[in-house]
Formats: structure tokens, C-alpha cells, sequence
């Protein structure tokens, strides 16, 4: 493979087409430098798009529960918007593109949901009521609930909790939910005296 | 035809391999006007480009789990946003295990080496390290008193910071200011001291004032990636890159040393080494060698340099070179501090790693079950979130929605976590050896391993357990992760924790050590090794610091042996 600097961003992004398509092959050629000279290349094109994402790997209503779910997850509330907005579907698409085994959990996954919506309730989980939505939420969020019944969708549901955390809170929308104020070049590091006094006080340990 | 392309220019001395020994070679010996060529079996490093230090996970489509998801199916060998330095498995370079047995083999093929990456803990080895009073490993052919003025210079040099603490497992160096703790850390000292455990401001290679024309920390914490502005010490920009400049180093990357060449008096003449990008055998010519290829690979370079007057492999004729291969044992344990729990935000980045630590501490202690000790390393703050900063919790507090995006945010950095490292005892069982039916892609045998702990260091191991729990308890926090009843009581596999030494020790006695005390080989003058191949324990202080003093001093005596014609 060439320099990377030898080729523009435009054919950066025909590569990364080829390497998703490469990628089900099971075949790994890109190599990490170029991998994230393409990233960077994907992210900024999106960035000219105004942030309008169009998903790769998922078929339109696959990615529309999968952004249903992600908002159940990750809600907004009056602290800060929440996991659809920060684009937590668009991340796990992306990754459904880039992986084959990714794209099986997804697919099968929201596969499921649907089913198990449909034999319950005669709709889609889209078409469900919120209750209804809730409801099966209710019982495959917890491991309690493990049965031959709920398994698959118990299995399922932490996926995408954990992704959906993650993509939420990588994103700029949930460091700030978190208050991260780190990453920044300072010239001495310095500790507030009111947080040691918050925790010293609250351990008995003063 | 099959032809060798030798230099015609004969270096005073080639050094093989750019880590912190090597680094250190080519500094010194370059300082005192040798030309030196060195071989690195990786590609140059680029420290602007490479090292993707600030770089938040978003501005990365994947965030960091790799162009295929590989984080999400433990495929990810190394972390995406460290330093670009080395692996676990290297495409063409294959190692074997002995059956039975298990040992991971971290190798780095970069300039630098690991230490782009390193954790730049610099802990002195202390009196009873080097003549241990136990007589579970043979004394070292030095003293502390010895080594300490070599310990003065690589602090000076590469800039630890600490404070004078008088303790004999600690000794006090030559170290700048050191760090404020963070809150957690303040909390962990608070509970330490009521258990009788020092903890004191951690040893670490990060300079907190300017030093020798590297810039000050800028305290962004994410040393592990990489510093572009070389404020956390590495042997690539702290010592190769500058001694580059003085125009006596060839730097020669793509260079994976084969062997090492011998005249009829069983001196060292030239090496020989595949340049991987052609695959071509070429050969540098030299008037003596520094082999720094890190600990197993030293070694590996030995025993595969056979001739007639070292038929079992250079400087070998003790049959010791492989043996004696130790690693440090780990462990870890996390938990949860309520006290912690909606601390006010703030920036708790600091150096990369923890602020302070807690050195051994029950040196004097009789009646525990386990020889040596270890020392504590800890973590915790408001750390970039990554992926999968979060997974735990989400497994902890299961459902959905409001609820668990509350707790999230009211748990975000309310989390400790605690690692033992400790020391192993040198053991028949462990050693390394030239594989008789394997080679690497350009035809180089590879090496075969053989690793087992003792009940010394099982012992040891529940030890740190009941240490970790007692400490996060004292904390009134709940122990989350570390505590298991496994008969290995979860120790750490063999040579995980990266700090392989030990197989090309020195010693005062040719019949059982290969090297003499200033790492040159007893019976080839003009042989050095510079890595921690030459120590002959593994004491619970992380070894770079150690090989930096060493390296320094065998750099110093081989000009000097070089300038008398001794060599």
C-alpha cells in the first residue's frame, strides 16, 4: 500500500466502501493508519452533510427501531438531550458495516424484537403502544428474566445497551451530560479543594 | 544468487534494538563520539503523526473499537488510540509454548520501542534486591551502592518525578516535584494509612518542570498514546532522535537482527540481519555489539548465533542464556466508593497513571506466607469516556431509560481500582529456548517457552487480594472485581504484565551467569547486552528504570575498555 498522503479523500471514501465489501470477506486489508485516514475522511465529509447520516448497513426500519430503542435507552430529559439525538444509531450502523458478526446481532436482533412484538401485541415494536414498548423493555433489560422465551432477546438488549452507552457517551452530547472536563493542556494540574472536601466528608474519613 | 551486502564502513559499535536500552546505548556511546549503527526491527517513528495524543473518541467514526469492530469481539490487540508500538502477535513472527504451560509474548517493532508506550513508573531496586537476604535467588554482581550513582544519572536524564521518603523498599532518588493527588487518591491514602500501607507520591518518567530541552507536562493524562511534546520520557525522542543529530548514528529500520557474526578468535565482527522490506541478508560490520532487543529476543539472538567456538550459541558455554526467565506478578481488583459518588466536576487528568502508590511495605514481616513483596498501582477520576467506559455499569444497574442515565452520571468517576506488582522468584520450570522444528518468516528460529508460577507467587497474589479489598472497604466502598477462590488465586499469565527478564543474566561466576557486571559477555569481550536480559531477579520494581542505569553503565565502560584497546 502507498503513502496515504497520496490519495484524496474522495477516492479515501470509494476505499472505504470496498473495504466494507472486502471486510464480509472475512479479509483485513487496510491497514490501521490508513483505516483512520479514511475515518477522518468519512467524518468530515459528514460534517459538509450537516450531520445527516445515511445508514449502510441496516434497512430503513431496521434503523428506525434501532433508533426507537436507543431513545428508550437513553432518554432526554431536562439535564441533556438524549441517545437519538447524539447518534447512537448512526454509530451502530456504522459498526453493523463494518463488521459481518455485528451486523448478524443487529439484524437477528431487531428480527426478534419484532417477532416477539408481533406474536404479542400483532404489530412491529415501531407500531407499538409506548406501554407496549415498555413493556417488553421491562422484561429484557434484567437478566432475572432469563428463560428459553427471553434469552435471545435478554442477549440482545445488552448489546445494545452497552453500545448504545457507549456511542451516547463518546459523543459531545454525553461528555457533557457527564461534566468530562478533561483533555485539556494546563500548566500546573490542581485539585478543587470543595470536591477533596465532598468526598472526605462523605467517608468518614477526614 | 544468494549474496550478502555487508557495510564497508566498520561501526565502533552496532546496538541492536531502540527500547530503553538501546536508546540508552546510543545515547552515551554517541555523547563519547563512537559511531554506532543501530537496528530496529520495526519502521521509524513519527511522533506528529503517530501518536494520536487529544484525540477524542468522536472525532473517530469507530471511536476507537477498530475499522472492524474489533473491540467489540476481543479481537483488538492494542488499544486504537496508543502509542503504535508493538503486539501481542506479530503477523510472521511466531513463538511457541510448551505444553501445559502458558506465556504471552508482548513484542514492540517501532523506534522507541515500548517505551512510546510504557507506564514510566521509576522505581529504584533496593539494597536487599540486589543481595537478596533470603536465599531464594542468587545475589546480583553489584550493590545498591554501586548503582546508585547510575541511578542518579538515568533520573537526571529522562526526569522522574518523586519525594524523599527514607524507606529501604524505596529507595529516595534524584526527582522532581511531584504531582498533587486527585481526590480518590486522597481518599485511598486516608484509608492506607489507618491499615499501616505508606502510600507516597508515585515515581513517574514525566517531567514536571522542563528538562534538557523536553517541555514540561502539559497534563493531559494520556501518556500511554504517545507525547508529541516528549514530556513523558521515551528513549526515541529523548535520546535517538537527538542523537541522530550528532551525525555518528545510522539508524537502520526494517532490520530484523538473524545473528551475530564471529571472527576465529570467537569475536563479534559484524551483524547480520534481514532487511524486511527487500528480504534481502545484509550484514553490518562492527568492533563490538550492544544486543537490547528486549529480554526474550536477546536471548533468542544468542542462541541462534552458532559457530564453531560457540557452538551452543554465543557466549553461552554456561548453557545458562534462556534460563532464569521471569515476569512480575499481577493482579487487580476495582470497587465502588459511594463517598465519590456526584463528586464536583473537575479536571483530574494529571499524568498518565496515578499520582501516588504504595511501595512494599512488610519487608520486615516474617510470618506471611510468601517470600518479597509487591507494590500497589491504582486508578481511578474522571477518565475520557471511551468505549466501553461504561459497560460495567450498565451490567451493575441492568434497565433502561432515566434511571440508568441518572446513575451513570451520578457514578462517573466514584470507581477505584487497584494492581498489584510483585516480585517472582526465578524458577527451573521457566526459561526460554530455540524451538527446534519453528522459524519466523525470514527463516530465524523462534523461541519456545516454558512458564510456571510457585506457590510463592500464588500466595503473594492473595495477598494483594485481601490488601485490595481491605483498602476499598476502608474507603466504604464494595469490592467489585478481583476477589475469586480459583487456586491460582487469579494471577496474571506469564510475561501479560511486559516486564520479561532475566535470560542472559549477569553473575561473578562465569560457570553459571553469562554476563559479568557491566553486562559484557564473559567470554566475548566485545558483547554486550543491554535490555533486562542481564537482571538476575525480577524485584517488584518495574525494570526500565533499572535498565536504564545499567545500559548506562555498560555504555560508559565499553567506551572506556574501547578507548584502552581492551576490546
Amino acid at each position: 500500500m502507498s503513502n496515504s498522503a497520496d490519495y484524496s479523500r474522495r477516492d479515501l471514501l470509494r476505499r472505504l466502501g470496498a473495504s466494507v465489501t472486502v471486510a464480509a470477506a472475512g479479509e483485513n486489508w487496510l491497514s490501521a493508519q490508513e483505516a483512520q485516514h479514511v475515518h477522518e475522511a468519512v467524518a468530515q465529509d459528514r460534517a459538509a452533510q450537516k450531520g445527516k447520516y445515511t445508514p449502510k448497513a441496516l434497512n430503513s426500519h431496521e434503523f428506525s427501531t434501532l433508533q426507537r430503542l436507543t431513545d428508550l435507552i437513553i432518554p432526554a430529559d431536562e439535564h441533556s438531550q438524549g441517545a437519538l439525538a447524539a447518534g447512537a444509531a448512526d454509530f451502530i450502523d456504522f459498526m453493523c458495516a463494518a463488521s459481518d458478526d455485528m451486523k448478524e446481532i443487529y439484524t437477528g436482533g431487531l428480527a426478534w424484537i419484532d417477532d416477539y412484538v408481533q406474536r404479542h401485541n400483532g404489530k412491529t415494536f415501531l407500531a407499538a403502544d409506548p406501554q407496549q414498548q415498555n413493556a417488553l423493555l421491562d422484561l429484557i433489560a434484567y437478566r432475572k428474566h432469563e428463560s428459553p422465551e427471553l434469552g435471545a432477546g435478554i442477549h440482545f438488549f445488552t448489546w445494545v445497551r452497552r453500545m448504545t452507552a457507549d456511542a451516547y457517551y463518546t459523543s459531545p452530547i454525553g461528555m457533557k451530560d457527564l461534566g468530562y472536563m478533561g483533555n485539556q493542556a494546563v500548566a500546573e494540574f490542581k485539585v478543587p479543594q470543595e470536591a477533596v472536601d465532598y468526598a472526605l466528608k462523605r467517608s468518614g474519613l477526614a | 544468487m544468494f549474496q550478502i551486502t555487508r557495510t564497508p564502513q566498520v561501526y565502533d559499535v552496532v546496538v541492536v534494538g531502540s527500547g530503553a536500552g538501546g536508546g540508552t546505548a546510543v545515547k552515551v556511546l554517541t555523547d563519547l563520539g563512537l559511531n554506532v549503527a543501530l537496528l530496529e526491527a520495526g519502521p521509524m517513528l513519527n511522533p506528529q503523526k503517530d501518536f494520536k495524543e487529544h484525540l477524542l473518541p468522536y472525532q473517530v467514526d469507530h471511536r476507537g473499537a477498530g475499522a472492524h469492530a474489533e473491540l467489540y469481539f476481543g479481537r483488538q490487540q492494542w488499544g486504537f488510540f496508543n502509542a503504535p508500538n508493538g503486539f501481542w502477535d506479530l503477523p510472521g513472527e511466531p513463538y511457541t509454548v510448551a505444553q501445559g504451560d502458558q506465556f504471552r509474548w508482548f513484542r514492540s517493532r517501532i523506534v522507541g520501542g515500548r517505551t512510546n508506550h510504557y507506564g514510566r513508573i521509576s522505581l529504584r531496586f533496593s539494597d536487599y534486591d540486589f543481595q537478596p537476604e533470603d536465599g531464594l535467588s542468587d545475589p546480583w554482581p553489584v550493590t545498591y551502592e554501586e548503582m546508585s550513582p547510575w541511578y542518579d544519572k538515568a533520573e537526571g536524564f529522562i526526569g522522574v518525578t518523586g519525594t524523599k521518603e527514607g524507606m529501604r523498599t524505596a529507595p529516595d532518588g534524584n526527582f522532581l516535584p511531584p504531582v498533587a493527588p486527585r481526590v480518590h487518591e486522597i481518599l485511598i491514602q486516608k484509608a492506607s494509612a489507618k491499615l499501616g500501607i505508606p502510600c507516597i507520591p508515585s515515581r513517574m518518567a514525566m517531567l514536571t518542570k522542563p528538562l534538557n530541552g523536553r517541555a514540561a507536562c502539559h497534563y493531559c493524562s494520556q501518556c500511554g498514546r504517545g507525547c508529541r511534546t516528549a514530556s513523558a520520557f521515551s528513549s526515541s525522542q529523548a535520546m535517538i532522535f537527538p542523537a541522530m543529530k550528532t551525525g555518528r548514528l545510522n539508524l537502520i529500520t526494517g532490520a530484523m537482527a538473524r545473528e551475530l557474526v564471529t571472527d576465529g578468535s570467537g569475536k563479534v565482527t559484524a551483524v547480520s540481519y534481514v532487511d524486511k522490506a527487500t528480504r534481502s541478508e545484509k550484514q553490518v560490520r562492527c568492533k563490538a555489539v550492544v544486543v537490547a532487543a528486549s529480554a526474550c529476543e536477546s536471548a533468542r539472538l544468542l542462541l541462534n548465533s552458532k559457530s564453531t567456538q560457540h557452538p551452543n550459541g554465543i557466549g553461552n558455554s554456561s548453557d545458562v542464556v534462556g534460563k532464569y526467565l521471569t515476569d512480575t506478578t499481577g493482579h487487580s481488583s476495582s470497587g465502588f466508593v459511594p463517598a465519590l459518588a456526584n463528586l464536583p466536576r473537575h479536571n483530574s487528568d494529571g499524568i498518565g497513571g496515578m499520582h501516588v502508590y504504595m511501595p512494599w511495605w512488610l519487608h520486615d514481616d516474617k510470618k506471611k506466607n510468601f517470600p518479597r513483596g509487591y507494590h500497589i498501582e491504582l486508578g481511578g477520576g474522571f477518565g475520557m469516556p471511551e468505549l466501553g467506559s461504561f459497560s460495567g455499569e450498565c451490567a451493575r444497574q441492568e434497565g433502561y431509560g432515566k434511571a440508568l442515565k441518572d446513575k451513570i452520571r451520578e457514578n462517573y468517576g466514584a470507581y477505584v481500582h487497584f494492581s498489584g506488582r510483585g516480585e517472582m522468584i526465578p524458577n527451573k520450570d521457566s526459561w526460554c529456548e530455540i524451538d527446534p522444528q519453528r522459524v519466523d518468516a525470514w527463516g530465524i528460529p523462534v523461541l519456545r517457552f516454558h512458564f510456571k508460577w510457585t506457590d510463592a507467587e500464588i500466595n503473594q497474589v492473595r495477598h494483594m487480594q485481601e490488601t485490595f479489598s481491605s483498602i476499598i472497604e476502608g474507603m466504604g466502598g464494595t469490592v467489585l472485581s478481583g476477589r475469586t477462590n480459583r487456586s491460582d488465586a487469579g494471577i496474571s499469565t506469564g510475561g501479560s504484565i511486559i516486564h520479561e527478564a532475566g535470560t542472559v543474566r549477569m553473575g561473578a561466576d562465569p560457570k553459571t551467569s553469562v554476563l559479568n557486571k557491566y553486562c559484557q559477555s564473559h567470554e566475548v569481550k566485545n558483547l554486550f547486552v543491554c535490555d533486562a536480559a542481564p537482571f538476575v531477579s525480577q524485584p517488584d520494581k518495574n525494570v526500565t528504570l533499572s535498565i536504564v542505569a545499567f545500559a548506562w553503565r555498560a555504555s560508559e565502560y565499553l567506551a572506556e575498555e574501547m578507548r584502552k584497546g581492551n576490546v
